[in-house]
């Protein structure tokens, strides 16, 4: 029987709650393909993460430890969870799509000689194949991708795409199993330093209630006083895509999006943003979302509640008066 | 420094996409742009040579319709470019556009290798890690500053949430380079009347070929997603649609 591997992700010592939603995926997929799913976890002195996964419903966890293995270095996981497969062959492998799953799984794939299908949002099995969509062209259009050759085969999920709150717990606790990587001198290059935040955050928009976000469809820097202008109307909170940020127009603080804040407001407004994955995981969350584009097929209007397809010029200043006369 | 600099040629954002009769690819009749990641690796690299001098080469693979980026590059302070010219290029999975790449340059060694951290058309985000693997370098990803040091360079990453990390490390190396790094430049008239002196080496599918594999992922089918939520469009004049807006604001999200 083929198995399926889930590495769940840990960071400083702390499993990433994003794990959870990959357990569900390879659950699902157990179920439906009849396969063994185990997981395992990567690190140094994780055991108490191992134990944690292994209250799931998984057949068996492996703790994989290396003091070499913390600080995290792709080296350093790329070479003893290659180690690790070589003993312990896998069907298919399933991490988060995570920045440190991004930054090592493309090297493990590649020294064993094998493929990873990232940012992966559902998955069907068909005909003894399986199937796995991915969204392509900034999210404009969705793609079936099948895996070739022998594997094993490494599958990414992009945040949001399984449900964490819908993993089933095991009968009994699984079975833990500890393996000591061998990672010797010289296969770790880098020299990561501390994680910090650049500055203390100024706004906290996780906790905001309406956020009235801009994209590059605002054009010139003098146009963010509009959006502005809406925000304060609906005594929301004013935030940005990254190319906004990214030209200094707002601060970075006030991004949304993968590399941002993740939100989840009661209404999320979008005014000239497309919709590109890398935001729509930073917002797919809020309660109601309102997009206001040019472009009739932008990826927005994919997950919007209410759609204005128009120059947002145009709309948001009458938008303003209305808002202002319905709170009187 | 010697850095090469990845780049690709990808449909304009705005650019309306239209499926091909398979349902396998899009239309190729759509305007191109480069990517836009990889504009930001360049201009890192055009940065880093002007501190420490040396040479910055571009490469991409992809058709003729691809040796515009390169012109740009080269326009805007690039010394010379590679093309691996071949339709297939574009169909090619992250794994053989890598091992594509590292053939074309195998008898050139370089202090740095810069891409862009993903592509807007495939969004893999792996085949500069995938390089470093196969030239056997160290790489790190979506980095937001580069600065050269005594013994290699420092680098800063960026990670999710508003968390960076600075990592150390030896040359020659691969990075992946984040949007937002820098400031891009614009080619000056100058600098686009050199670009035609500037050599451009023009690499066959032949030439690396035996470098290559099969691809081990296949798009089985390329579609509009199914809309997973009931969206209500509203239509009308800017006031209208205003009025609407509120009504809906008000009496349905009751967030007014």
């Amino acid at each position: 029987m083929d198995t399926i591997l889930v590495v769940v992700e840990q960071r400083e010592g702390k499993l990433n709650r994003v794990s959870w939603e990959t357990i569900t995926a390879g659950q699902a997929i157990a179920a439906q393909t009849g396969w063994t799913l185990e997981a395992a976890v990567v690190g140094s002195g994780v055991a108490a993460i191992a134990g944690e996964v292994a209250e799931k419903k998984v057949a068996k966890v492996y703790d994989i430890e290396s003091a070499k293995l913390d600080p995290y270095t792709p080296d350093a996981f790329a070479h003893a969870l290659q180690e690790f497969l070589e003993k312990h062959p896998a069907k298919l492998v399933l991490m988060p799509h995570t920045y440190q799953v991004r930054d090592f799984v493309p090297k493990l794939a590649t020294a064993l000689q094998t493929t990873a299908i990232s940012d992966v949002i559902g998955v069907r099995y068909e005909g003894g194949k399986l199937l796995f969509t991915r969204q392509m062209f900034q999210g404009k259009f969705v793609a079936d991708v099948s895996f070739a050759g022998s594997g094993p085969y490494f599958v990414t999920f992009q945040n949001g795409s399984f449900r964490a709150d819908k993993v089933e717990a095991g009968a009994a606790a699984a079975p833990v199993e500890t393996v000591n990587a061998d990672v010797p001198d010289g296969v770790v290059r880098n020299k990561p330093q501390e994680i910090f935040k650049e500055a203390k955050q100024a706004v906290d928009l996780t906790q905001a209630e309406i956020i009235v976000s801009v994209g590059r469809g605002i054009k010139e820097q003098k146009n963010i006083e509009l959006a502005k202008q809406l925000a304060d109307a609906l005594g929301g909170e004013l935030a940005a895509s990254r190319p906004i940020c990214d030209n200094g127009w707002l601060p970075m603080d006030r991004q949304i999006g993968s590399s941002g804040q993740t939100v989840a407001p009661k209404l999320y407004l979008a005014l000239g943003i497309s919709g590109a994955i890398q935001h729509i995981v930073g917002m797919k969350g809020a309660k109601s979302i309102v997009a206001i584009n040019k472009d009739s097929e932008a990826p927005i209007f994919e997950i919007a509640d209410y759609a204005i397809v128009g120059n947002l010029f145009d709309i948001v200043p009458p938008l303003i008066e209305e808002v202002k006369k319905a709170k009187g | 420094m010697k850095i090469l600099v990845c780049m690709k040629q990808v449909p304009q954002k705005d650019a309306p996409l239209k499926l091909n009769e398979a349902g396998t690819w899009i239309r190729e009749d759509v305007s191109y742009e480069v990517n836009e990641p990889d504009a930001f690796a360049l201009e890192e690299a055009l940065r880093q040579k002007e501190k420490h001098t040396g040479e910055v080469v571009v490469v991409t693979a992809g058709p003729a319709r691809a040796s515009q980026v390169l012109r740009e590059a080269l326009a805007k302070g690039a010394d010379r470019a590679i093309h691996l010219e071949d339709d297939t290029f574009v169909g090619l999975d992250a794994y053989n556009t890598a091992r594509a790449i590292a053939a074309a340059i195998k008898d050139e060694k370089f202090d740095l290798i810069f891409t862009g951290l993903q592509s807007d058309d495939y969004g893999y985000a792996q085949t500069g890690v995938i390089l470093a693997q196969i030239l056997g370098l160290p790489h790190a990803t979506i980095i937001m500053q580069v600065e050269k040091t005594d013994g290699g360079i420092r680098v800063k990453r960026e990670l999710e949430a508003g968390f960076f990390q600075f990592v150390d490390m030896p040359l020659p190396a691969v990075l992946t380079i984040q949007s937002g790094i820098n400031k891009l430049r614009y080619a000056t008239l100058i600098g686009i009347k050199q670009a035609k002196m500037k050599p451009m080496r023009k690499v066959t599918m032949a030439e690396v070929q035996s470098a290559m594999g099969g691809n081990l992922q296949k798009i089985e089918k390329l579609y509009v997603p199914q809309k997973s939520k009931n969206t209500e469009f509203l239509e009308g004049t800017p006031a209208e649609v205003a009025k609407k807006l509120v009504d809906k604001l008000k009496n349905e999200l009751r967030v007014i």
